[in-house]
């Protein structure tokens, strides 16, 4: 049997006398596409970052293709060939979308000679074009990052998490604080540029209709822990999915002192 | 991508050579000053870039200085160029050992905590006998390949020495520069987090660059201190720094071609100020600084660049 890309064991962090995460344990196989949901506060965030190494697990262990990266630095973890994008989308706010993702694709590629060979190269600037093409934010080569809108920004972290051609790649509420319309363009480009790649997908999400139609699989967080694991038409109709994560999603706006309560 | 700036440090390089057999000797002095200041500059322009302010480049700049009269006063060592890679070599393993710490830190406690270890080399040289204390240590007379000047022809030697270490300084910062790892001085700036996540270590280029400020600063000391031909505790002290940053400000941070403008025009107007306004040259320096901040904020290159862009 192939080893797992992704293997999370008993996976727990406190912070004091506070618990983030208890007890998660997931295997991912290759190419599996995983949509992970929950309220606010059940543990998602919490859940990218132990796994990308900006938090320290307090126990458990996670291998990433059977390497042991439990207590590796982002930067070890990022090498290995795991990507992440953010909540709020961490680009270079002052420089170009081209150069930002020049600066991806050059240190992707860039080995011990990286001090003297120039980054700018022709080939570098072409590709990087392609990739911007490819995420639909060649228009924007020339904006300066700041300025960009909300979705482009996003689009763009994501396209430099994997620039260097990860196996994993972990979204953090990719679509997060844009607008409905703009969700599902969002995801159709994402999802289509990164299938493209043969990579494993985690990705974080709040709609559910955007779960079902682009995860294979779902994991249900609440109450910083795994309650419900399998493909969505079973995931999202799980008795305690449903009480817990589902239905406080769909009656946010009816309930929202109940939305209140985990935030 | 072709590299103008390499065609222009080299024409520069051949006007300057040139000039060094037709200018007085003062101008020739005061070029060579100007030059090693410029080296220490380009150091702390890499830093600039990056956001990180060094006040204590002054440390590596004495360092420099002090290796090679040392180095002449303890090993009879007397080879200008050796003086010189000895000085560079000194000032970048020190860089090294104080980058340790200082890669940790960012902004005002890094200005701060490179300020504290140049005072502490300025402490040690003024409280030390055996480094000439407060009198500070006259240099040996140099020699290049085994060629002795004296008067007019040492000037020459060691501005025409100046010059080519310039060069070959300007030279290399430029294709850092243009690197992977000279591009990512805006992002660390930018965004740490974004250029961890891309599995780079912030820490490491921060060191890095450390070092290579602290051996141009190096080398910066070691042309000075044959120039002048006297090395002092007051190359390490803070207003010394002080200076190196003030002409930053003044130059701008463009272009390797920069420092080097910024450093000439600095030690002209420093040298006329002290020739016809004794009294209150420090005013005129800051005078200087102020219009610059108001008028030209990106500095005296970038008046250059506007007008690239324009044309």
């Amino acid at each position: 049997m192939i080893a797992p890309v992704l293997e999370v064991q008993g996976l727990g962090k406190t912070f004091g006398n506070i618990t983030a995460a208890r007890d998660i344990t997931v295997a991912v196989p290759a190419r599996q596409t995983v949509g992970i949901i929950g309220a606010n506060g059940a543990g998602k965030t919490t859940f990218v970052n132990l796994i990308t190494g900006y938090l320290k697990p307090s126990c458990g262990r996670i291998r990433f293709e059977g390497n042991d990266i439990t207590d590796l630095s982002p930067r070890e973890i990022t090498r290995l060939g795991v990507g992440r994008s953010f909540q709020v989308a961490q680009v270079f706010s002052t420089l170009s979308v081209l150069d930002n993702m020049a600066i991806a694709i050059g240190i992707a590629r860039r080995g011990a000679d990286a001090i003297w060979r120039p980054l700018r190269t022709r080939r570098l600037l072409d590709d990087a074009e392609a990739i911007l093409d490819r995420y639909r934010i060649a228009a924007y080569r020339h904006a300066v990052a700041s300025t960009l809108p909300q979705g482009v920004r996003k689009l763009l972290d994501i396209a430099m998490a994997v620039a260097a051609g990860p196996r994993l790649v972990l979204l953090d509420e990719p679509t997060s604080g844009i607008s409905v319309e703009e969700k599902y363009e969002i995801m159709e480009v994402v999802i289509g540029a990164l299938a493209a790649t043969g990579l494993t997908v985690l990705f974080v999400e709040h709609d559910m209709e955007i779960v079902e139609r682009y995860s294979e699989r779902v994991l249900a967080f609440y109450d910083c822990t795994v309650i419900a694991d399998g493909p969505p038409a079973e995931a999202l109709h799980d008795q305690k999915v449903k009480r817990f994560v589902v239905g406080e999603t769909l009656h946010r706006s009816a309930r929202p002192a109940a939305a209140q309560v985990r935030a | 991508m072709p590299d103008r700036t390499l065609g222009v440090l080299a024409a520069v390089f051949v006007a300057a050579a040139i000039g060094g057999f037709l200018l007085p000797q003062w101008a020739l002095f005061l070029s060579t000053v100007a030059i090693a200041k410029a080296l220490v500059v380009l150091g702390l322009m890499i830093l600039w870039r990056t956001g990180l302010v060094s006040f204590g480049q002054a440390l590596y700049y004495g360092v420099g200085g002090y290796a090679a009269g040392l180095a002449g006063r303890w090993l009879g060592l007397s080879d200008a160029i050796l003086l010189l890679l000895l000085g560079g070599a000194v000032a970048a393993v020190i860089a090294w050992a104080v980058g340790l710490l200082l890669a940790r830190y960012r902004e005002i406690f890094f200005a701060m905590l490179s300020l504290a270890f140049s005072m502490l080399l300025y402490g040690l040289l003024v409280n030390t006998e055996a480094l000439g204390s407060t009198d500070g240590v006259n240099i040996t007379q140099p020699s290049f390949l085994g060629y002795a000047p004296g008067g007019g022809a040492l000037v020459r030697s060691v501005y025409l020495l100046t010059i080519v270490t310039g060069l070959i300084a300007a030279w290399l910062v430029q294709i850092f520069l243009r690197s992977t790892i000279g591009q990512l001085a805006s992002p660390i700036r930018d965004n740490e987090i974004r250029v961890e996540y891309l599995g780079v270590s912030v820490r490491s280029v921060i060191h890095l660059e450390v070092v290579i400020a602290g051996a141009l600063a190096g080398f910066g000391g070691v042309l000075t201190a044959l120039a002048v031909g006297h090395i002092d505790p007051e190359m390490a002290y803070w207003t010394t720094s002080g200076g190196f940053v003030f002409v930053t400000i003044l130059a701008g941070t463009g272009s390797v071609i920069a420092p080097f403008l910024g450093a000439l025009l600095f030690e002209l107007v420093q040298s006329f100020a002290m020739t016809y306004t004794p009294d209150i040259w420090q005013l005129m320096l800051g005078a200087a600084l102020l219009l610059t901040i108001l008028f030209v904020p990106g500095g005296l290159w970038s008046l250059f660049e506007r007008r690239r862009v324009g044309a």
